[in-house]
């Protein structure tokens, strides 16, 4: 982390502890724990820590332009290094505008670690200004947060927030900082401090249900990897465990959104991503396997689709580090809690200390899946005069294939067509909002990687009604020279919900045309980025290459078919082997029933 | 075309399973906002809360307990386990009805309202439930009484044409038998 401030030896070794203020304490506790970046905004509640932020050179603060932006951010930094995000933000109106990227730093198992400012301790209750419950409002959706009313427990807490942040299945921890707490002083201890709460998570998997999974995985005819985010936020090791397991298998992997990059996109035995939006082959597979082994992904309902004929004949292994994601809302065989890493490395020595099964085994399963493969789900038809959005895409992966590139993304049919298009060898290199389908993410989640990684190529996919959420961003790439690119997949609509409407409402559009729309390039250079627009298929390489080499923040104007469908799709309330392809689509409508249509 | 509905997570049921109750017993760091946390937890999962007990236990060690009844599948009572487990302010949480050695208890004030002959009943009833009398006056009784919760169900129900006017309940306390 912090190499620099932990190789040099501490001057006085056995002097007393500092007598530092609050807002100090913060500040070094930050250092401590090997912050380098956090993400903010500030306000009365919160400048006494913005004063110990000016003598600070250790902490870059990037100033956002709303604290949305800055809790996602924060994600996308946290994604793309594996290090905790860090957000300060003032009381009341900052807080809640923090709220929606604490949310989704929940679903997505994301580490951060929000600081608020609170009104003074005596104020507290008085509805005073810009007060606001914030510990009642973040307690639903954090993983822990904290008020913190004596000046003796804020470095412990702060400390312990790292520790819960960072530990055990990731989230958002916050911590609430009244004013007058920011002002008192006390003696500082350091890292070491007690802690409020005995926490320790379970990392080590059980040894008999480890060697149960490996038997059954050794005894599988159509074995399958089902991975998902667990896997990135196990750390790189975990990844390349399950690159050593799957080869010592052979069996092929599927990953939910959040997975993508943990096992290379570049792979034979890569099937492609599952669920809703996901592959034909993977579906199928997953439909049709008779052992999953599900790493560190949760069964959720766009994975599994329609329950009760959820991969009817297979055993199912799950592990997580969440006891409660497993059997929720699939019943699995063998229930395993642990770190992946750890898991993995159990599992990987004893398949190693038994002999084991022919390759040859796999060979029917393997040829089943080739036939699924050549149906080629993906397929689009192409147009000379239009662009199509997905290749756009492909073209995008093509030109950047030989950067070191990090993709984002905002939600609806760009970011699925993104996770079809674009592909993924190495994790870390792939942030979307999965769980709780945020749009307005990936503009400042590209804020918040091109931070972490100045020099790399930082893409965010985007639809143009998504990237309005939180265009605000814009203005803070320019600030600190983050040339990061966006790249909208401009269709004029909200590209799923006409989609929906089309397929499952008659046709009936109602409210999901944006009647007017902002001039992207002139929105761009008055920003002070740059602005390119596209429109014919044949001019898209040489201006997508113009994006790539210029060195500012790039908003990327490409129009496509507006009424271009994101395929193939299970519907809802439909199995896995119901996918419907893209060609097979005269109404959609007549396929989803009425239960189907209730569902989102 | 045609599929049968409806299935998917969002309408995931147990109706064809047998709901069972049990009781939780949650110790917990004995901090503000702590039974929040548990509250809202049961609230936005869509659990039921029967009863809910909380008091601090160990002074020093700072910790409370709280007794929740709950009623769910077996499925519905893992998953509330394990989401009690998760809080970080939990340091144990026992399912105490499917524990052999769970005792659990519960204590009711009970005030009835009668003369003449009703309210020798009244007495004699609460003399065979070891029920004891903590305030009189000509026309009333309160009584105390301790037991199971089906226990102070069934006095509630044989006082009720007694003149059974008030049932104050403290919900369920548990812990275990033996040395455990």
């Amino acid at each position: 982390m912090n190499a620099s401030t932990k190789t040099e030896p501490a001057p006085t070794q056995a002097a007393l502890p500092e007598m530092l203020t609050g807002a100090e304490i913060v500040v070094r506790a930050l250092v401590d724990q090997g912050v380098t970046d956090i993400f903010g905004y500030p306000g009365g509640a919160v400048l006494p820590i913005y004063d110990a932020l000016f003598h600070e050179p250790r902490l870059r603060h990037v100033l956002v332009r709303h604290e949305q932006g800055a809790t996602h951010a924060a994600e996308g930094y946290a994604r793309s290094t594996g290090k905790p995000g860090v957000v300060l933000v003032t009381s009341g109106p900052g807080a809640t505008n923090a709220i929606t990227g604490i949310v989704d730093a929940l679903m997505d198992s994301i580490p951060m670690v929000v600081l608020t400012g609170q009104v003074p301790t005596h104020l507290i209750g008085s509805d005073a200004f810009q007060e606001a419950d914030t510990v009642g409002i973040t307690r639903a959706c954090t993983k822990h947060n904290y008020l913190v009313k004596r000046i003796e427990d804020l470095a412990g807490v702060l400390h312990e927030a790292f520790h819960i942040a960072t530990t055990g299945r990731p989230g958002p921890v916050l911590v609430d900082i009244p004013k007058d707490i920011q002002f008192a002083s006390t003696t500082y201890a350091g890292k070491g401090g007690p802690q409020p709460h005995a926490y320790s998570p379970r990392v080590k998997g059980d040894p008999n249900r480890i060697h149960e999974a490996v038997e059954l995985i050794a005894g599988a005819k159509r074995p399958l990897f089902y991975t998902g985010g667990g896997i990135i936020n196990a750390g790189p090791k975990a990844s390349a465990l399950l690159r050593e397991f799957q080869a010592l298998t052979g069996a092929p992997v599927t990953s939910t959104l959040m997975g993508l990059g943990a096992f290379p996109a570049s792979d034979p035995n890569w099937l492609g991503m599952v669920g809703m939006h996901g592959a034909y082959e993977s579906n199928h597979a997953m439909h049709d396997c008779d052992v999953m082994v599900c790493l560190g992904a949760r069964f959720d309902d766009r994975v599994t689709g329609r329950l009760d004929a959820f991969s009817p004949g297979s055993k199912k292994i799950h592990v997580d580090i969440d006891p409660s994601s497993i059997n929720k809302n699939v019943r699995v065989d063998v229930g395993i809690v642990g770190d992946l890493a750890n898991v993995l490395t159990d599992m990987i020595a004893a398949w190693k200390s038994a002999r084991r099964r022919d390759d040859a085994t796999l060979t029917p399963w393997r040829a089943q899946i080739d036939q699924w493969r050549a149906k080629k789900g993906f397929r689009y038809r192409p147009s000379e005069t239009i662009i199509k959005p997905q290749y756009a895409i492909e073209r995008l992966y093509a030109l950047t294939r030989d950067k070191d590139v990090y993709i984002t993304t905002e939600v609806g049919q760009h970011q699925m067509w993104a996770a079809q298009f674009f592909h993924f060898d190495e994790p870390n290199r792939w942030m979307t909002s999965g769980g709780l389908g945020t749009m307005g993410y990936g503009l400042p989640a590209a804020v918040g990687v091109q931070i972490a990684h100045p020099n790399s190529l930082v893409i965010d996919i985007a639809g143009e009604a998504s990237v309005q959420m939180t265009m605000q961003e814009m203005s803070t790439a320019v600030q600190y020279n983050l040339p990061i690119k966006i790249f909208i997949l401009n269709n004029e609509w909200m590209g799923m919900v006409r989609q929906w409407q089309q397929l499952l409402h008659g046709e009936r559009y109602s409210h999901s045309y944006s009647d007017s729309l902002p001039d992207f390039v002139k929105l761009a250079e008055a920003y002070g980025g740059v602005g390119i627009h596209c429109d014919r298929p044949d001019e898209l390489d040489a201006k997508i290459m113009q994006m790539i080499e210029t060195p500012k923040p790039v908003i990327f104007d490409c129009r496509v078919e507006k009424a271009e469908n994101c395929f193939p799709m299970i519907p809802s309330g439909k199995a896995h082997n119901e996918m419907i392809l893209g060609e097979e689509v005269q109404d959609i409508g007549s396929v989803i029933d009425d239960a189907g249509r209730k569902l989102v | 075309m045609t599929i049968e509905p409806p299935a998917s997570a969002y309408d995931m049921t147990h109706a064809a399973e047998s709901e069972q109750r049990a009781t939780f017993a949650v110790v917990v760091d004995n901090e503000p906002g702590v039974l929040h946390r548990v509250v809202g937890l049961f609230a936005a999962r869509g659990y039921n809360i029967e009863s809910l007990t909380v008091a601090e236990t160990d002074h020093s060690a700072h910790t409370s307990r709280i007794t929740i009844v709950t009623s769910g599948t077996l499925e519905v009572l893992d998953q509330i386990r394990a989401q009690l487990g998760k809080m970080v302010s939990a340091r144990d949480v026992r399912d105490v009805t499917r524990d052999p050695l769970g005792i659990e208890r519960e204590l009711a004030l009970v005030k009835v309202l009668g003369t003449g002959a009703d309210r020798a009943e009244a007495l004699r009833v609460a003399d065979i439930f070891r029920a004891r009398v903590i305030d009189t006056t000509h026309e009333s009784f309160v009584f105390e009484l301790t037991g199971a919760p089906s226990k102070i169900d069934k006095f509630a129900e044989l006082m009720r044409p007694l003149g059974l006017v008030e049932v104050s309940r403290t919900g369920v306390l548990s812990i275990s038998r033996g040395v455990m």
